[in-house]
């Protein structure tokens, strides 16, 4: 895009206000635009509505008492900034988590990721204007919602993981429903890809537009599918190796560039879309080898007093890339600093930087394709 | 390559002033760290970056910590290669008085943001920054609220920061009966008994 010429002489040159409750901005953000017609000259960002200062919230709190926070990190995929809290704390505790709450964990994050994913793909192709799908997307995550609201109680802000370990067991049958609904899972995404996926319309509204490359992408700190949309075959759970991913297999999906160039706006929302699906492999093996470990405790050995001394920074793979949690204890209940990296946060500093060049319904595309969740960036 | 094996090809290479102070006690530091001099930051992170053993390609997270105690506002780089797959951590210690050092927008473009949140709670200056405004917090915010001695104001434009606690607001507090309902009881059960 980078061919467009901007005429200077008719000079009308407009600043619009996007947002913060433009429908298609997903939560409450705003962009000051300035545009020449229907092209952007500048798109700046403005954050920081939804900002509730959790970070500070941390240090008055107790390591454990923290856990209903972290939900509200990222409400459409809590159970990863529980994860990352649990994780960081028990790297710095040294706790081991029993196999079967680490499979616990992995089931209960598997399924979040397709439920956030479902929003994610479902709410882009409403931003672009196709309203089905989501209403598709929707009745899958609904499903999702009632397993784990079976699980732990909760449909959105879960509190479900523990320092150490799970809150609860599955009930009995569960285990049966969800790989019921797996089963079926997976051949609807091939229904949801001729639904959307390969419309003619769609397609020539996403491909060719906002490319990123791989190199680009690193440099600005993308994570997750925004990352892997560009070409990077990176993902934490591969490569880190954390949890007990290294015994389920599974594939990393990467965009490939089939309309267009790699790391094009269709390539991002496809990489969900294969995620998805490579989620429900993950959950049928280990919702299988959760059997292995049955006499397992559901939280590991915690020392007595919770008041560990050091730093430590942990990391686990969210639903929107390498979610980062960094938390200080200085001898005392409460941690003397914790810290959230999350991957919609750095995902919108590089909207200011693509955006100039773009059209106006391009932008909202733009946002869409990062599946940026605007408490995420706040925090 | 090891954090301990990076510490040392650094110190070689810009002196023991400029790296210094490794940390690696297992059972504190989870991840072994160290000093850089904050002023020497940006050719270590550009080193850091462009050499192909090191290949730092990707920023994770800037932090800034306070600790009023020892006068020092620390700013810790979460450093990761994605082709090496080898992390390292370093810390700047600043002055808490006059918190300053270069910025790192030129190595990653990710320091952008990053910085101006520090900025923006601990109020860090990052000089050659290009757009070093407050970013989460409203512009004309006083203070940054992630140093240990900030306090909140009572009101912010005239909207109350503080509210009645709820349960002291609506608690029902009960009418104090003249005579306890249960006295007359036993006392009636003692004149049956006599």
């Amino acid at each position: 895009m980078s061919d467009v010429v901007f005429t200077n002489e008719m000079d009308e040159e407009m600043t619009l206000n996007m947002g913060p409750h433009h429908p298609s901005t997903h939560g409450v953000l705003r962009f000051i635009i300035q545009s020449d017609g229907e092209i952007i000259r500048k798109a700046t960002p403005d954050v920081g509505y939804l900002h509730r200062s959790l970070e500070k919230i941390a240090e008055r709190c107790t390591y454990p008492g923290y856990m209903p926070y972290t939900d509200r990190v990222d409400y459409v995929a809590a159970m990863f900034a529980n994860e990352c809290w649990a994780t960081a704390c028990e790297k710095l505790m040294a706790v081991t988590v029993p196999k079967r709450a680490q499979y616990l964990r992995v089931i209960s994050c598997e399924l979040n990721r397709i439920a956030s994913h479902m929003i994610a793909v479902g709410a882009m192709a409403m931003d672009i204007g196709a309203t089905t799908p989501f209403m598709w997307a929707i009745r899958e995550r609904e499903y999702i919602n009632d397993f784990i609201e079976e699980l732990c109680g909760a449909r959105l802000t879960y509190n479900y993981h523990r320092i150490g370990g799970v809150s609860f067991d599955m009930p009995k049958g569960w285990a049966d429903k969800v790989r019921t609904w797996v089963d079926k899972f997976i051949p609807l995404m091939e229904e949801f890809d001729r639904l959307i996926t390969y419309n003619d319309i769609y397609v020539k509204r996403l491909a060719n537009v906002a490319v990123i490359s791989a190199a680009e992408a690193k440099d600005w700190g993308l994570v997750g599918p925004n990352l892997r949309g560009s070409g990077v075959k990176w993902d934490l759970r591969k490569d880190d190796g954390y949890s007990v991913y290294p015994e389920l297999a599974f594939d990393v999906p990467v965009g490939k560039g089939q309309f267009g160039a790699v790391g094009d706006c269709w390539d991002r929302f496809y990489v969900r879309v294969e995620e998805c699906k490579e989620s429900g492999k993950i959950l049928q093996q280990a919702l299988t080898k959760i059997d292995e470990h049955p006499e397992d405790d559901l939280v590991g050995k915690l020392p007595k007093k919770l008041k560990p001394e050091g730093e430590a920074y942990a990391r686990v793979e969210s639903a929107r890339g390498d979610m980062g949690c960094y938390v200080i204890g200085k001898g005392a209940e409460e941690p003397y600093r914790a810290r959230f990296r999350t991957g919609s946060f750095t995902a919108m500093g590089i909207i200011e930087a693509k955006s100039p060049g773009l059209f106006l319904a391009d932008l909202v595309a733009l946002i869409a394709s990062f599946d940026v969740v605007a408490p995420e960036i706040d925090r | 390559m090891t954090p301990e094996a990076i510490f040392q090809r650094l110190q070689e290479k810009f002196g023991a002033e400029a790296v210094f102070d490794y940390h690696a006690d297992p059972a504190k530091d989870r991840d072994p760290w160290f000093q850089v001099a904050p002023w020497e930051i940006e050719p270590i992170c550009e080193h850091l970056r462009s050499q192909p053993e090191l290949a730092f390609d990707y920023l994770e997270c800037i932090t800034g910590v306070d600790y009023p105690d020892d006068k020092k506002i620390v700013v810790v780089y979460h450093l990761y290669s994605y082709d090496k797959k080898h992390r390292i951590v370093l810390k700047a210690f600043l002055d808490r008085e006059d918190p300053a050092m270069p910025t790192l927008v030129n190595v990653w473009s990710t320091a952008n943001w990053q910085e101006r949140e520090c900025f923006d709670l601990l109020g860090v200056l990052f000089e050659g920054h290009p757009d070093l405004r407050r970013l989460l917090l409203p512009d004309d915010w006083e203070g940054h609220p992630l140093r240990k001695d900030f306090e909140e104001k009572e009101d912010y434009h005239g909207i109350p920061t503080v509210r009645p606690n709820p349960i002291e607001l609506f608690k029902i507090t009960l009418p104090t009966a003249p005579s306890a309902p249960s006295a007359p009881s036993t006392a009636a059960k003692e004149a049956a008994k006599a």
